[in-house]
């Protein structure tokens, strides 16, 4: 990830929002955080928005963000039932509600929280000093070269921050909900989440982006996941942004040695969607897996970028990616491991499978493996096909419908990554998502 | 029941049948024989309605009706069943969930309260008992990860708990060990009655040791060209394919 060289100058309309919204929102920022914002907004302005030039970006073209001036989101009134279809019943879960950035107290719950453990507004924190988090904020998801983290940092004001001791298992996941409201003019928010999990820990997380209208709005998130020895994080997120909304999130993940980190990603929704996920296994025996699942019609484009970096020996890391695509809609996979001298006896597997349930659907999938170990197992493949006609017949052949065998069969396809979310009460909330969110056969289908 | 016409068929512009004529009547077994090419599977899946087959002459008529008109999942709540030559692997959807609709599409279509969970289960499991099978079958992706016998058994299964007025058994014995070959012959034994048709397609007469059909034919190049009784499967056997291709060859002529 090299910076680009020639910097993209940003529309003069969309520089002087920024501007103007920094400057208002610097003035009023503790001082602790003034510095660090600063910086990011100067990388921000140089840097500017990436284009299609750039081999991280050559299939997915961020003009529209680019050329729209959103203002700052705003405080917005959000009703529990406008957010109750995004939570998990029976998850008994902490949460954390964000209205347009902002934390919602009234909209959260958070339960009594063993020892060692806290969870928290980062605004709330802030104001009092950075105690601590300097070491982690914007350590992670480094800015210098990444326009859309370099923004939210310049930004950053409000958001998630877990904090993990050693020794503690929560047998509840920690909910982090961020929701985007658009009344009127289209507004940015830049959801930021800090979890620092300590050693022989053990926490679930789930972090969702919903838009409760359906209206234009940008969300550009980053969230820093920092997991110590010898302890496990089951990750979760579930993206159900408006069909209107730009989503770019970055996830930046740093496991010690013997660390476990699962993370899922669910895109059910948004216009445009890039998500980054950035993980260095940085000490022995580390294990990371990276699942995603994505489904898109209509225009939507979807782009999942990972990058799994083995820098210490013994390390294991799974990626299993799954599209399903109708419509016009475009997705594009990217999948990079780079295997360090130093990481040897690496075991990396990656796959990538997209289906295409219409002729002018389609996917660039690429993996990208830098290797310079050389006792190393790496292995990774790419699939692209349609609904199997054979299995079609099979399922009619029984009495079943030609619609019921098609969702039959697109369900199944989707299963094998759903069937890996091992927490129990998302499993069949997300499914029901997934069967709303599943194209109707007269979309645009191929013919059985 | 079943009464098929001077049907002729091609697959990807090749003329695979050449007029057979066949009439099944309630409660018969009919076998039909014949060696590789001769268009024994064509017929079958013609008979379910496989799309890539096209009908280009004659008739099928099913139960007073016109069969080709159907859709394929039409002929099934009909009653038609195919035990297919290939059974297709599912990953992702469970065996027994496919079975449950599928029943369920079934009674809805004969008018029929669909059956709960519970219901259902104590069905399938009476069937398991009869068919001698493991219970650990249903909860596996549909014939994913099956062997070939335990594919074919699970064909028989599903014909058994469906209960089909037309059942047609694609190659159903072949590449089957003695033990799985007397599970499904147990299987088709036991589902015979007086309202219920079968036609099974086998290249071997060894299958017809365990289940005696009421009629043979032997189909050779897309004709039936000899019909007859259980007799007729013996000495096929003894004589070889290469005796009806003979016969083929005059019926031709």
């Amino acid at each position: 990830m090299t910076a680009a060289t020639t910097p993209t100058p940003i529309p003069t309309p969309t520089l002087d929002a920024y501007q103007a919204d920094f400057e208002r929102v610097q003035a009023a920022a503790p001082a602790a955080l003034q510095t660090l914002r600063q910086n990011a907004m100067g990388h921000f302005t140089r840097l500017g928005f990436p284009t299609t030039r750039m081999e991280e970006w050559r299939f997915t073209s961020v003009e529209p963000i680019a050329r729209r001036p959103f203002a700052l989101g705003g405080p917005a009134d959000v009703t529990s039932d406008q957010i109750a279809p995004f939570l998990f019943p029976g998850l008994s879960d902490s949460r954390l509600v964000f209205v347009n950035g902002r934390y919602a107290p009234a909209l959260s719950a958070i339960q009594a929280l063993p020892p060692r453990v806290e969870v928290r507004n980062l605004a709330e924190l802030l104001t009092g000093g950075l105690d601590g988090v300097e070491s982690y904020l914007g350590r992670l998801a480094a800015f210098e070269d990444q326009p859309f983290s370099a923004l939210n940092t310049a930004f950053l004001q409000d958001g998630a921050l877990i904090r993990i001791g050693d020794d503690v298992v929560l047998d509840h996941p920690i909910h982090t909900l961020f929701v985007s409201t658009a009344p009127g003019s289209a507004v940015v928010t830049h959801p930021r989440m800090l979890v620092v999990v300590g050693r022989n820990s053990s926490v679930g997380l789930v972090e969702s982006y919903a838009g409760v209208r359906d209206a234009p709005y940008f969300t550009n998130a980053v969230t820093e996941l920092d997991v110590g020895e010898n302890s496990v994080v089951d990750h979760c997120k579930i993206l159900r942004e408006s069909l209107e909304a730009y989503h770019v999130a970055s996830l930046q993940i740093r496991l010690a040695r013997s660390a476990v980190v699962t993370s899922h990603s669910i895109t059910l929704g948004g216009a445009l969607v890039r998500n980054d996920v950035g993980a260095v296994l940085a000490g022995d025996g580390a294990e990371c897996t990276l699942n995603g699942l994505y489904v898109a019609g209509g225009r939507q484009l979807v782009d999942n970028h990972t990058t799994i970096d083995h820098v210490s020996p013994h390390c294991d890391s799974h990626e299993l990616y799954k599209g399903i695509l109708d419509g016009e809609a475009k997705a594009v996979f990217n999948g990079k491991i780079i295997v360090r001298l130093d990481a040897q006896k690496t075991d990396a597997k990656q796959s990538n499978k997209t289906l295409l349930l219409s002729e002018r659907a389609q996917v660039n999938t690429k993996p990208q493996l830098e290797i310079f170990a050389d006792d190393v197992k790496c292995t990774h493949g790419a699939t692209v096909g349609q609904l199997d006609e054979d299995a079609m017949f099979y399922l009619r052949a029984r009495g079943l419908s030609r619609e019921q065998a098609r969702r039959m069969l697109i369900h199944a396809f989707a299963t094998d990554v759903l069937q890996r979310i091992t927490r129990e009460p998302i499993k069949p909330r997300l499914d029901t998502a997934l069967l709303e969110r599943l194209p109707a056969a007269d979309q645009g289908s191929r013919s059985a | 029941m079943l009464e098929i016409t001077g049907l002729h068929a091609s697959v990807g512009g090749k003329e695979i049948l050449r007029g057979v004529d066949l009439s099944v009547n309630a409660g018969e077994v009919h076998a039909i024989m014949g060696p590789n090419g001769s268009g024994k599977s064509t017929l079958a899946g013609i008979l379910a309605g496989r799309p890539e087959y096209n009908v280009t002459g004659g008739t099928v008529r099913y139960l007073d009706q016109d069969l080709l008109e159907l859709e394929p999942e039409d002929r099934a709540r009909k009653g038609v069943f195919l035990a297919f030559q290939y059974p297709v692997e599912i990953p992702g959807v469970n065996n027994v969930y496919l079975l449950k609709a599928a029943f369920n599409e079934l009674r809805k279509h004969r008018g029929e309260p669909e059956l709960d969970a519970m219901d259902f289960m104590t069905l399938v499991r009476k069937q398991l008992q009869v068919l001698k099978m493991n219970a650990e079958l249903l909860n596996r992706p549909v014939n994913d990860g099956f062997s070939g016998g335990e594919k074919k058994r699970n064909e028989i299964f599903q014909m058994a708990v469906l209960e089909p007025k037309l059942a047609i058994l694609d190659e159903t014995d072949s590449g089957l060990d003695i033990d799985a070959l007397k599970m499904v012959a147990n299987g088709v034994n036991a589902l015979r009655h007086p309202e219920r048709s079968m036609v099974i397609i086998t290249h071997y007469q060894r299958l017809l040791n365990y289940i005696v059909p009421d009629f043979v034919h032997v189909l050779s190049n897309g004709r039936i060209v000899r019909s007859g009784d259980k007799d007729l499967a013996l000495e096929l056997e003894e004589k070889g394919y290469g005796w009806i291709e003979g016969v083929a060859a005059e019926v031709g002529a």
